[in-house]
Formats: C-alpha cells, structure tokens, sequence
C-alpha cells in the first residue's frame, strides 16, 4: 500500500462496466424531466393549434421566464447544499427600486445601474450568507426575514409609486433582440450553429481525453444520441427565433449562466463541496470543507443573481414597482424542484433547474394562449410541481432496494 | 425432529435486485424456544433474509416458502409478520428521541380508548414490561435521555407488548459496551427460558457461543451450515472458516514492527464539554506515537476515546481546548480539520454514516472528499484524474463494487469502511486516528482492515487504534494506552498487555 497514485489496475470488469453506465441511471431522472417538457410542449402545441410555438411566442417564452431561469440557477445551489431561499423575490423588488431611482434620480448611465445592482444583491447575499453561516440561523428563517425587509425598504424607496421612462439600452437587457439580418435571421442561425459545434466538439474532446487516459467512455449509442438531440435543439429553436425579432439578449445572458454554473456545479471544487455538504453535511465538515464559507458564498451568490433577476425584469417591465417580483421565489423554488433536485439537499442540477422552468413557462403560455384563467393556471402549476416531485419520489422508491 | 418443533421453516428463499441474486436458496429451521445465530460476511445476506421474513419485501417479490407456526406465511408488511408475533429489533434503533420510555414502548399500539390514550394503564404496563426486560428508570424518561444499552432493552420490551413469538436482533450489541452486552445476552436468556424464540444476527463469535443454542451459516446468499452449538466441534474456528470459506488460522495478519523516531506528540490536553463547559472531558492527557508504530487506545463507553480524538482532529469537539501538539519534533497547529488535514493529520470516525461519509455520493467523490486539492488547479477539478484514483484505491482496497459510479451508501459495511480508509489514506497523511476501524464488521474484512493498518505502519505512518474490542488490540498494538474518565490512566507495551490488566487500568476511575 501506497499513498502515491496508485497504478490503475487492469481490471477487465472495470473496463467493461463503465461509469458512464451508471451515471445514465442518475441521468435518466434529467431525461424524465426532459421527456416531460416536451409531451407539454407537445400538447400544447396540438391543443393551440400550433400557435404555441409561433416565433413571437417563442420569444416571449423566453423573455418572460428568464427570471425564473437565473433565480432558479442560483436556488438550485442553495437547495443542493440543503437551504432554501424565500427572500429572492423581495430582493428583485429592491434591486429594480434602486436601478431605476439610481438612473433617473441620480443620473447613473445603464450600465452603471446593471453593476451598481449586483453589486448591491452580492451585499444583500452576503447580510443574509452572514447571519446562515457565521450565526447559524437557519436559512428558512434568514430569508422569511428578508423577504419581509427587502420587500419593506422596496416599499420605502417606491413611497412614488412606479418609477418608468427607463433608458433603451436598459430595456433591452430584458426585451431587446440583436439586429436582424434577413428573414430568417441569419445572425440567429449562425450563433444557433456555431452553439452546435461548440457542443459537439467539447464532448468529443472529452470523450479524446478519457480514451487517451484509458478510462472508461460511454457507449457510443448513447452519446452520439445525446449529442443529436442537443444540436437538434438548439437549432430548432434557433430556427423558430430566426423568423422573430431576433435574437433576443437576455438568452444569450442565459446561455452563458447555464454554461458556467453547470461547470461550478460539476467541475470545481466549489461545487463539490456544495453537493458534498448537502449529502452530508458532518462528513463535509470532518473531510476538511469550510462549510461556514461554502454556505456564505452560496447566499452571496443567490444574491449577485437575485440582483441580476431585479435588472432582467425591471428592464422587461420598463419600469420599477414595489410589487414587483412578487412570489418569484416560489416559481424559482417550483422550477428547482420539478428539475429534480432533492428536498433533503444532495441532489440537483443547473440544466434540470432550467429545464423545471420551461416546464412552468410552457404551461403559463401555453395556458395563457388557451385563454384559461388566471386562477385556474396557478392551481395546474400546482399540481404539476406535486405531479413532478411525487414521479420522482415513486420512481425512486421502485428503482432502489 | 418433530413438525410441532418447528416455529419457522424457510426454504428455498430466493431474492434478486435487478439481476444480483442477493440470495440464493437459503432454507433455515428455527425450532420453538432456541436462540438461533446466523452468522455470515457482510453481504452475505443476512439482512435480505430478515427482511423477507418480516414482509419488508412483500409476498411475491421474493421464490421460496416461510412457513411460521404451523402455517404458510405471506406477509405484505411489516404489520403482518407482527400481527404473526414476529418482531425485528434493527440495529439501528427506531425510537422516537423525544418521547418517553412508556410513549415509545406503545408507539403504534397505543392503550386508548376513542383515540384517548389512557396515560395511567400506559405507564403502568410500561412499567411492568421494563421490569421485564430489568430496565430500571422512570417510564416518563425521555428516551435521549439513557443511554444506548438502555435503549436496546426498551426495544424489546416494545416487542414484549406486543406478544412477541419470533424476537429477531440484527447485531443487538454491536454499538453497546462490554457490560451492557452482558445484560443483554442474559436478557435474551431469560426470555428463552419464559419460551419465546429469538433469532440473532452477530459478528461476535463470543457472544454466539455464550446464548446460541443453533448456528446457521450464510455465505453468498446460500445456506453453508447448520449445526448445534452443544456439540464438541461447534468451535469458533468452524464458524469462521464457513463465513470466509477458507480457514483463517489467524484473526491478525503477521506483521514485522519496525519503529523509528517519535512522530506525534501531545502534551497536556486538556478538553472541556461543548454543552457544560465547566466539565473536562479530556483531563491533561499526553502521548506520543512513533513512526511505524501502531498504538492502541483502550477505554470504556462514554471514557473520552472519540473525544480526545476528535478534539485533536481540527478541534471538531469540545471547547475551552488546551495542550500542545508535536509532529516529527516540531508543534503544529491544527485549530480547523483543514488545517490538520494539511499538517498531515487524518481521522477516520467511529461513525462512518454520520460523520464518514456522503452516503448519496459515489465512490469517486467520496475517495477524493479530503483531498481535492490534490485533484484541483485553481479550483477546477481534473474528474479524468479523480476516477483513476478512485479505481485505483476500489482495487487495491478491494472493494467490493463493480465500478467507482457505485452509490456508497449502498456498499456493506465493510466496504464502505475501505472507501472511509482509502478517503484518508489518499489524504496522504503521516499520523492516522482511526476509531473503531472494524466496527459492525465481518471477520473476512476485519483481517482485510488489519492488513491495511499494518501497511500504513510499515510505510512509516504514525497509526492511533481506538477500539472496544481488547482483543483486536492485543492483536494490533505495539503499545497501548488506557483512558478512563478522561484521563490516561495506562501505557502498556504489547509484551505485557493482557485483557485482565488493561481492564483493571479502563476502570481506575478518579481517586
């Protein structure tokens, strides 16, 4: 026994039964949640007469969900580590009040608005990552606490009412498109291809790297089936925005989120140590993790993107309203858990987050263009973040021992 | 023997999990009023047998017949083979923390009368049961108030309410102490005498020889014996070589010490209780550990071993904490795990679920948990450079998993125990504390487990055993030192150490 790298052993069983196989079994879970949004996308598509997938709903689709979208990318962190994050909507409220008192009143030009924003979401992060980590007050009452004084100083800064004639350039952070160029937008298509290849090449410089290294790789079947459907994705998409108004920015300031937090999550050793903790936080702790600064930096950055969220729908809205952002954080929770994280903590992933939130944004649109009330689309929400938890609970009693 | 004999007759069971047949064809006999052991390996399907039985897994999930009392069995539930009298007492106790004893007893089966407990009966039966079973404390205490043993026996004094016929205890001592466990083995014998059956599941040949009066063997999910513990060849050396299936002349695998320079010192370690702070845990205690040394800690329940381990692994117990701490000379500091962990300290706990391990995660995350910084350039982890390590380590460790993507919490026991080891080992550490190594353990393991710690000290490693069990001290320790309330009470050397001395220095208790 050494504690040198060991020589890998030439196992044959090793080589025959491949990680990778395993993992397909964790992953079915995200593939369910996959299949998911497509049967709805499908439904709807057939009960609106095709008008769900229009390009202009296409891209309002986007547009209006994006918040959901970046508050879900950061709640899955928070729920991973096995928090919960109830003030983020409140923090969208206060964000929107002080970018739009911070251009109007103060003269700040967008962009300083956009930085003076995350800026102060990282603070709000870091006030509420303070008193979780360092106090050890429990994340539920943190937030609940936060939820009440954000959506209170929001209040405070709005005693106006609505604040709006924000400038363009800042509007076009939540409802702006790049330029077109020609019908279908060739720009559209191109970013949509050049997405593609990117995609394509990165796994197969991966899949390079674990042949080199004599590691286990994944059937072939399997990933170039993965491989296909992504492509296949993104360029149907890409194709349907082409005939909108463009590409809109807001999904490339998406695009980028998912890419990079996917690599948090998966690839840093921050992201270990954030699954680590939520799968067991005392074995975390006795492995050396800074758990108090593992979970500071988790709220700090729930906070950067709830400062982000504040900017997307204040720019999508065109205007800054105490009320705005209200039950946000509920969506985003909803959007986490239909994505398939789990409720003990441990277990979640950034595309599943975004996946849960189209399935919610599908819904809403879907629902909305069928006319259905109001009401009644908040009580099918409902029952669809149960539907989802429950299958994933079912298909885990039945899959385990 | 005659039919009327016979409480339960299992047979041919049968029972797979996508494919692993977990067993294979166990039939078992059980005769009315015998305590009968099964003895077996970790995964060798004990436990699967158990949980058959009891209707854990349903009727129909599972090939083969249980015939229980003179009728044939098909229990869908757990409430079905108790509503049969059959009742199973886990090793992981399923007490409710906050309920008293009496609350406790008749969870589930509660005396009422329209959905209104009636709380005098209650206690007073409580009572009763707990005179039963000779557990002497109030039934109103709450049950996070005694202590484990305590527990143990109010267990099965909530069997006993429920006119317990078949009393089945998977590993009923293996987290209780040496006196404790004698109270329970006596327990059992006493109920055997009042006629009522046990089956218990054991890795402590001692304790088999001392209660059981039939042993089956179980071995890769098959049958390998059965055979009365009365007869002159019922030895421990058969119950061995039928659970390994190869002979182990040996419990310790041969070892050469060879000892260098001193490694690791303390001095003065002083500890106070996290709760009660003007309570020392830990009272000036001083050792030292060389290198390639293998030195035995040797205490009682509740002395201050996991304590004093704990409190020097990155203060992970304790507070008001003072004393020294030397390696190769020099004093480190070790004020966080994180930085134990870098000054070449390791700790592997005696509680691997709790503390351990990511029981979600796989074998991979939980290899590299202590170290990824190895792993890692600027924060990015080389997962290429993880996989092999932790393949590495599943066949060198001989873990027993058909890839590293295995969820641990699914290993047996002595597997997940190697991925604790090879967690620690990968850390690259010079001193080691591991705390109770080979606990709920299978003899087949354990010997792997001692091949391990001897390697660790034959590379030169400073290793720390802390143990309950003497004999796999005498068998491991160069030196041994013994704690009492707190304190050091002994250092003995391997030459002089016997079980009757260093139990005379485990109870010195204060003057």
């Amino acid at each position: 026994m050494t504690t040198t790298t060991p020589v890998q052993a030439k196992d044959p069983n090793a080589a025959q039964t491949p990680r990778r196989r395993l993992r397909l079994g964790v992953d079915l879970r995200a593939y369910g949640i996959l299949a998911a949004l497509l049967v709805i996308v499908v439904l709807f598509q057939i009960l609106t007469g095709g008008r769900l997938l229009f390009p202009g709903n296409v891209n309002n689709l986007i547009q209006q969900n994006a918040y959901v979208l970046i508050l879900a990318i950061g709640m899955v962190i928070v729920i991973v580590a096995g928090h919960i994050d109830l003030s983020v909507g409140s923090v969208v409220a206060v964000v929107g009040a002080i970018a739009a008192i911070s251009m109007i009143d103060w003269g700040l030009p967008w962009w300083g608005a956009v930085i003076l924003s995350i800026v102060v979401g990282a603070i709000i992060g870091a006030w509420q990552g303070f008193w979780v980590a360092f106090v050890g007050i429990p994340a539920f009452i943190v937030t609940l606490a936060g939820m009440l004084l954000f959506r209170g100083l929001a209040l405070v800064l709005l005693t106006g009412g609505t604040i709006s004639g924000l400038p363009a350039p800042f509007v076009a952070i939540g409802s702006g498109a790049l330029p077109k160029a020609g019908e279908p937008d060739l720009i559209t298509l191109g970013v949509a291809a050049a997405a593609s290849v990117v995609v394509v090449l990165l796994q197969l410089r991966e899949r390079a790297a674990q042949r080199r290294l004599d590691l286990p790789v994944e059937k072939p079947v399997s990933f170039w089936a993965k491989i296909i459907i992504a492509v296949v994705a993104i360029m149907y998409v890409g194709y349907l925005l082409s005939y909108s108004r463009g590409l809109p920015i807001i999904l490339l300031i998406l695009a980028a989120l998912v890419v990079v937090y996917t690599f948090i999550l998966n690839r840093t050793v921050f992201g270990r140590h954030v699954y680590a903790m939520g799968g067991n936080l005392f074995a975390a702790m006795m492995s050396g993790v800074k758990t108090k600064w593992v979970n500071f930096w988790i709220f700090v950055n729930m906070g950067v993107l709830a400062g982000l969220a504040g900017v997307v729908s204040t720019a999508r809205a065109g205007s800054a309203v105490a009320s705005a952002g209200t039950s946000f954080e509920l969506d985003a929770i909803a959007a986490v858990f239909i994505g398939g994280a789990a409720v003990q903590g441990g277990v979640g992933t950034v595309v599943g987050a975004v996946i849960g939130g189209l399935v919610m944004g599908v819904l809403n649109q879907g629902l909305s263009i069928l006319a259905v009330d109001a009401a009644w689309q908040q009580a099918i929400k409902g029952l669809v973040l149960l539907a989802a938890v429950a299958f994933d609970v079912l298909s885990k009693r039945r899959g385990g021992r | 023997m005659s039919d009327d004999d016979v409480i339960l007759r299992m047979r041919d069971i049968t029972k797979d999990f996508s494919g692993v047949k977990a067993l294979d064809g166990v039939s078992i006999e059980v005769r009315r009023g015998e305590v009968h052991a099964i003895c077996g390996e970790n995964g060798a399907g004990k436990s699967t047998l158990m949980k058959v039985l009891s209707g854990v897994y349903p009727h129909g999930t599972f090939g083969g017949t249980i015939e229980f009392d003179g009728h044939e069995a098909a229990y869908r539930s757990i409430n079905d083979s108790e509503h049969d009298g059959i009742v199973i007492i886990h090793q992981e106790l399923a007490l409710s923390p906050y309920l008293s004893i009496a609350e406790n007893i008749y969870l589930g089966n509660e005396i009422q009368k329209n959905g209104v407990i009636d709380w005098n009966k209650t206690n007073r039966e409580a009572a009763l049961l707990m005179e039963r079973v000779g557990l002497n404390e109030n039934p109103a205490t709450k049950i996070h108030d005694i202590g484990v043993g305590k527990q143990q026996l109010v267990e099965i004094a909530k069997a006993l309410s429920k006119e317990v016929k078949l009393l089945i205890l998977d590993e009923p001592t293996a987290a209780l102490n040496d006196e404790d466990s004698e109270h329970l083995l006596g327990l059992i014998d006493n109920l055997r005498k009042q006629g009522i059956t046990a089956i218990i599941i054991s890795h402590k040949l001692k304790e088999i020889r001392r209660i059981a009066d039939t042993v089956t063997i179980i071995r890769d999910g098959k049958t390998i014996e059965t055979f009365s513990m009365k007869g002159p060849d019922a030895t421990e050396g058969r119950i061995i070589r039928s659970m390994v299936g190869r002979p182990l002349d040996n419990l310790f695998p041969p070892r050469e010490p060879r000892i260098g320079e001193e490694k690791f010192r303390v001095e003065g370690w002083t500890v106070h209780h996290p709760v009660h702070p003007e309570r020392k845990v830990i009272d000036n205690a001083s050792f030292t550990v060389r290198a390639g040394e293998i030195v035995g800690f040797a205490g009682l329940m509740g002395a201050g071993r996991t304590e004093l381990a704990m409190s020097i692994f990155g203060r992970s117990y304790g507070t008001d904490i003072s004393g020294r701490l030397y390696k190769d000379g020099k004093e480190i500091t070790a004020r966080t795990v994180d930085e134990a962990i870098r000054n070449g300290l390791a700790y592997a706990t005696e509680d691997r679920k709790r503390y351990g391990l990511n029981l979600i995660g796989d074998i991979t995350v939980n290899v590299s948990a202590a170290a990824l910084a190895k792993l890692a350039k600027r924060g990015v982890i080389d997962r290429n450079r993880e996989y092999k390590v932790a393949d590495s380590y599943r066949t060198q460790m001989n873990i027993k998993a058909p890839t590293v993507a295995a969820i641990t919490g699914k290993l047996s026991g002595g597997n997940q125990q190697k991925v604790v080891l090879s967690k620690w080992i990968y850390s690259g550490p010079d001193v080691l504390i591991l705390d109770e190594p080979t606990r709920g353990i299978d003899v087949g393991a354990k010997y792997e487990i001692y091949g391990i710690i001897n390697a660790l000290a034959a590379e030169g490693k400073a290793v720390i055993v802390i143990s309950s069990e003497l004999p796999e001290l005498l068998g491991l320790a160069d030196r041994i030192y013994t704690i009492s309330e707190g304190r050091i009470t002994g250092e003995v050397p391997r030459e002089e150490a016997t079980q009757e001395k260093l139990m005379h220095y485990m109870t010195a208790g204060k003057d």
